[in-house]
């Protein structure tokens, strides 16, 4: 079985491009990580991009949809905003965008803090075609069709291995 | 009904977790952990500030005071409204012989109001279990102090500000000061410090205010302050119970503090880093005095902030379990099914 690993270093930089090239860098955004894979990605950039301000995290256990089904999630962590989220602009950091309830779940706690000024959406990776509600990122690390399955690994080092529809290595 | 209290797994479900809380007793370390744990992620750790959460939208809590209570009943309100729940608090003060049949109807008739979970606090040892053996399967109850049986989520927010301050229990010599006979609090706070093995438990207090054989309950007995609170890492202070008490067990007040009372020089004995907690109401001057109260090993008011999110724990715990249970019912269900199915010769392989 052979696996096929991502190089995340480059996706990584060129999500940094993407945002040194965008209107958001110039208005002093505040980043926001999702625990725990976003979070990972969210330091990175945090570092390359020099922000300032500490990165914020979130985790959105408290706030998913299924709690009626499966319930609490036994590692949930406390949030950290250590900043005011009222008109700032955010930048949201997750691993993987599949159906969009993650992106939900955090939009609806980051307005539990404040009335942000935008939030720009950030991926590592896109998987395409199974969104259950209507998000997409604006910056994009990499795409793929959602029959493939990922794996995020990390911090250090940051891994993402893709796994096909039957969970073989693809 | 005391007899019911000697089989208190009437509280776990068919996973062995919560569905009720009623008391410690019986219970394991796992689940004492649990809620310490969940009550953690509660609070930011650098603000300490509790954010309200939206996890019990939609859900009912009702809070059933048959006897008075302050702190307890205000910090579960607002733990209830932080975990954005539906609530409702009714006092209901009532003697305690006109309790069987009335109280039953009372219960029966909130129930119908389509309640998920009663906190219930009353003078009557038993009273939350009783409660608990006559709700709906699907209602849930959490014992907020009965008669001088048990107060679960007060021990647990004790050894939450003891896991704050000290880290892991099992290392610490804990002295409980006071009231030990009519106390609800010591009892589950005791239960509690053996669940999570302390290293030494000790209740310290006159002959007349110990329950007939202390030892029983594991822990070293102690009529001398000086030589009870000797080296302990914590320090617990409990209320004179005077509701409670049906004769003169103490000669006055004025002697009690004299031999009983927390003093700084007598704080000087324990461990110079102790903490110094109290369930509150606090009685200045009867069994402490103010300097050691509001001084620095005083962590009396912390324990009514943590007991917001230990409470929030527990709900959330619970009303989590509820919904694990029933997940866990339903794909059982699926998998009779299928394994029905398997065995019919007519259906086609898959």
């Amino acid at each position: 079985m052979t696996e096929l690993d991502i190089n995340t270093d480059t996706l990584i930089e060129e999500i940094c491009k993407k945002l040194q090239n965008s209107a958001i860098i110039q208005q002093s955004p505040k980043m926001i990580g999702i625990r725990t894979g976003g979070v990972w990605v969210a330091q990175k950039l945090h570092q390359q991009l020099a922000l300032i301000d500490p990165l914020g995290i979130i985790d959105i256990s408290f706030y998913r949809d299924d709690f009626s089904k499966i319930g609490l999630n036994p590692t949930t962590r406390p949030s950290d905003i250590p900043w005011e989220i009222d008109d700032q602009h955010i930048i949201l950091v997750d691993d993987v965008l599949y159906t969009g309830r993650t992106t939900r779940a955090a939009l609806n706690e980051i307005f539990d803090y404040g009335r942000p000024a935008s939030v720009t959406l950030v991926t590592l990776l896109d998987r395409k075609g199974c969104r259950e509600l209507p998000f997409q990122a604006d910056i994009v690390g990499m795409s793929l069709e959602c029959n493939k399955t990922i794996k995020v690994t990390g911090p250090e080092p940051l891994k993402v291995t893709i796994l096909d529809q039957h969970g073989e290595i693809a | 009904m005391s007899a019911r209290l000697s089989s208190p797994n009437i509280q776990l479900n068919e996973l062995g977790k919560l569905h009720h809380f009623l008391t410690l007793e019986g219970l394991k370390q796992p689940h004492l952990v649990e809620i310490l744990d969940t009550a953690e992620s509660f609070i930011n750790p650098k603000t300490k500030e509790i954010k309200k959460v939206p996890i019990l939208r939609g859900k009912s809590i009702m809070n059933l005071f048959f006897e008075p209570s302050t702190r307890t009943r205000t910090t579960f309100e607002i733990a209830e409204k932080r975990l954005s729940a539906d609530i409702e608090s009714l006092d209901i003060q009532t003697s305690a012989t006109k309790k069987g049949e009335s109280l039953l109807d009372t219960l029966w008739n909130l129930q119908a109001m389509q309640v998920d979970m009663f906190v219930v606090r009353h003078a009557q040892s038993g009273a939350a279990q009783f409660i608990s053996q006559h709700v709906a399967p699907h209602v849930h109850v959490l014992n907020a102090g009965d008669g001088q049986h048990a107060h679960p989520t007060q021990a647990m927010l004790d050894m939450f500000t003891i896991r704050k301050h000290k880290g892991d229990i099992f290392d610490l010599k804990v002295a409980i000061v006071g009231d030990v006979l009519h106390s609800r609090v010591v009892r589950s706070q005791i239960q509690a410090l053996s669940i999570l093995e302390a290293r030494e438990i000790r209740v310290v207090g006159p002959k007349t205010l110990m329950p007939e054989s202390p030892e029983a309950l594991g822990v070293h007995v102690y009529h001398d302050m000086e030589e009870g609170i000797k080296g302990v890492d914590v320090i617990i202070m409990v209320r004179l119970q005077n509701e409670r008490m049906t004769s003169a067990l103490i000669p006055s007040e004025k002697e009690f503090f004299k031999l009983y009372g927390l003093t700084e020089e007598r704080l000087a004995l324990a461990k110079p880093d102790a903490i110094v907690m109290h369930p509150g109401p606090i009685n200045r001057g009867v069994e402490i005095e103010s300097a050691v109260a509001d001084g620095p090993q005083s962590v009396i008011l912390e324990q009514v902030t943590y007991g917001i999110a230990v409470r929030m724990a527990v709900m959330s715990i619970i009303m989590s379990n509820a919904a694990q249970l029933s997940q866990y019912k339903s794909e059982q269900a699926t998998l009779d099914l299928e394994g029905h199915q398997d065995s019919n010769p007519s259906k086609e392989e898959k």
